[in-house]
């Protein structure tokens, strides 16, 4: 067995009583004081989420800008200094490498975060794909921390710790400024459907801003691990890269189009294969569903409809905001219309739910 | 954790309670503690039979579903229909209101496959 990696936060969640678990080659917090619990703190207070596992790329140089155009399907011509952008990068033939945050940090510098479990392959594809570019490339993942906390009382418990006015950060923008005492970059991003911010610092510094921010926000704030991450993403019907994405599935499919500019004037990789099959339509579609017979969708069930497989689960839980079990599904797009109705395979038995409108919460995250 | 000791274990973390030709069937806090807070459970209906070392049944939270397995063979005689509005009794009180099934015994020689609660303690030390 190869060994597991830890993030400067192992300790803390030890001592916190965690339940750890392996997550892409990571031992990472599953859950503290329970899945629901630490949901609910989040939509009704606040939590917080160790996200050091996360990857962090920075690209760098004249051609900085060209590059990530080339690779990635977002428009970045017009992002300005301290904005964020949310992008996928992708194989020729349209299925998706990772999804990833673009921070541009400066005039020809951009921080690439990407998900935890395709560090590895992110840097190589990368590697293979900038060589005609004058840029240079670093990965400092490994020194770099970040937290997330996340919520309606996320700003008001962060601000006891920063001189910076994270009222005046907008929503999918970021800034430089301490926390705790610690230089930091303070994003107004998330992966909750929730207010708040994310935090990143240099690895050594994490547990102080982590034990800080729990201080700080003692009665109000809630450490919350993996599920309740999942969880939470899910009702705000976020893709998670192996799921609602990956190398077999296309943005288009996704329903994630918008992040996919088929117009930017530079080639990208993907964006023939992207075009082609807009053109053509998407044969598949990312779907929300809603059980109608009891059971609980999970990923990889299949759907079916008249006893035909027509797609299968990409993500199922019982939602706890919304209270529903619900699910996505990856579907056969001439059965994709909302309010189709469909059968879940749930362990050998059909079990009837319906096509519906996402986001399943409706509640606007800032 | 607890173990009473009047329960018999499986090695698959289900506890049973035996009445006469009966056996009342649940999971083990062990279980309960390891699939975390219990949102929906699955069961067979009266008159269902079960199997030694088969599923009868399920219970899920919000990350996973795990089946659960008949300890013995038999008939179902009662199914604990509060669990299925109230899933949660089987963290709050997994031996007691818990309870999941109740099976009238085909052949009570297959409780001796099955643990003390000193044996089940100590195989989930090894676990």
């Amino acid at each position: 067995m190869t060994e597991l990696k830890r993030t400067p936060l192992y300790d803390a969640h030890v001592e916190l009583g965690a339940k750890m678990v392996d997550f892409g080659g990571w031992e990472m917090p599953v859950q503290y004081s329970g899945i629901v619990k630490e949901h609910h703190a989040v939509r009704n207070a606040a939590g917080l989420f160790d996200v050091s596992h996360m990857g962090e790329f920075v690209i760098k140089g004249p051609d900085a800008l060209k590059a990530i155009q080339y690779l990635l399907t977002a428009d970045f011509s017009h992002q300005q200094v301290g904005q964020c952008m949310y992008a996928m990068m992708c194989y020729p033939s349209g299925g998706v490498v990772d999804d990833l945050i673009v921070y541009k940090t400066g005039d020809d510098e951009y921080m690439l975060v990407v998900n935890a479990g395709n560090i590895e392959k992110d840097w190589a594809w990368i590697q293979d794909h900038i060589k005609d570019f004058n840029v240079e490339v670093k990965d400092i993942s490994d020194r770099t921390g970040e937290v997330a906390l996340q919520g309606p009382k996320a700003l008001e418990v962060l601000q006891q710790l920063t001189d910076v006015n994270l009222d005046g950060i907008k929503p999918y923008w970021f800034t430089r400024g301490d926390v705790a005492g610690k230089p930091c970059l303070i994003s107004r991003t998330g992966y909750t459907g929730e207010d708040g911010f994310e935090v990143y610092c240099d690895a050594g510094d994490t547990r102080l801003i982590w034990d800080r921010i729990l201080e700080a926000g003692k009665g109000i704030v809630e450490p919350a691990g993996l599920g309740a991450r999942d969880s939470l993403r899910f009702e705000a019907k976020m893709p998670l890269y192996g799921h609602e994405l990956d190398e077999n599935i296309t943005p288009l499919e996704a329903l994630l189009g918008k992040f996919v500019a088929l117009d930017k004037e530079e080639d990208f990789i993907g964006k023939a294969a992207l075009l082609k099959q807009k053109q053509e339509g998407v044969p598949r579609k990312v779907r929300g569903l809603e059980m109608i017979g009891r059971g609980i969708a999970r990923a990889g069930y299949p759907v079916k409809k008249d006893g035909q497989v027509i797609g299968h689960i990409t993500s199922g839980m019982p939602a706890p905001t919304v209270g529903k079990n619900l699910g996505m599904a990856l579907i056969k797009s001439e059965f994709a219309e909302i309010g189709t109705e469909v059968d879940v395979e749930i362990r050998g038995k059909d079990v009837k739910a319906v096509i519906i409108k996402p986001p399943f919460l409706q509640k606007g995250a800032k | 954790m607890s173990f009473p000791n009047e329960l018999k274990y499986s090695k698959d973390h289900e506890w049973v309670r035996v009445e006469g030709n009966k056996a009342v069937i649940g999971i083990t806090s062990h279980a309960a503690e390891a699939l975390g807070d219990v949102v929906f459970v699955e069961l067979p209906e009266v008159d269902d039979s079960v199997t030694a070392g088969e599923a009868f049944g399920s219970v899920e939270s919000v990350k996973a579903v795990s089946d659960v397995f008949s300890p013995v063979s038999g008939t179902v005689v009662a199914v604990n229909e509060a669990l299925l509005d109230s899933p949660e009794l089987i963290n709050s009180d997994p031996y007691g209101e818990g309870w999941m099934i109740e099976v009238e015994m085909e052949d009570a020689s297959q409780l001796e496959e099955l643990l003390s609660a000193s044996d089940y303690e100590a195989f989930l030390k090894e676990e």
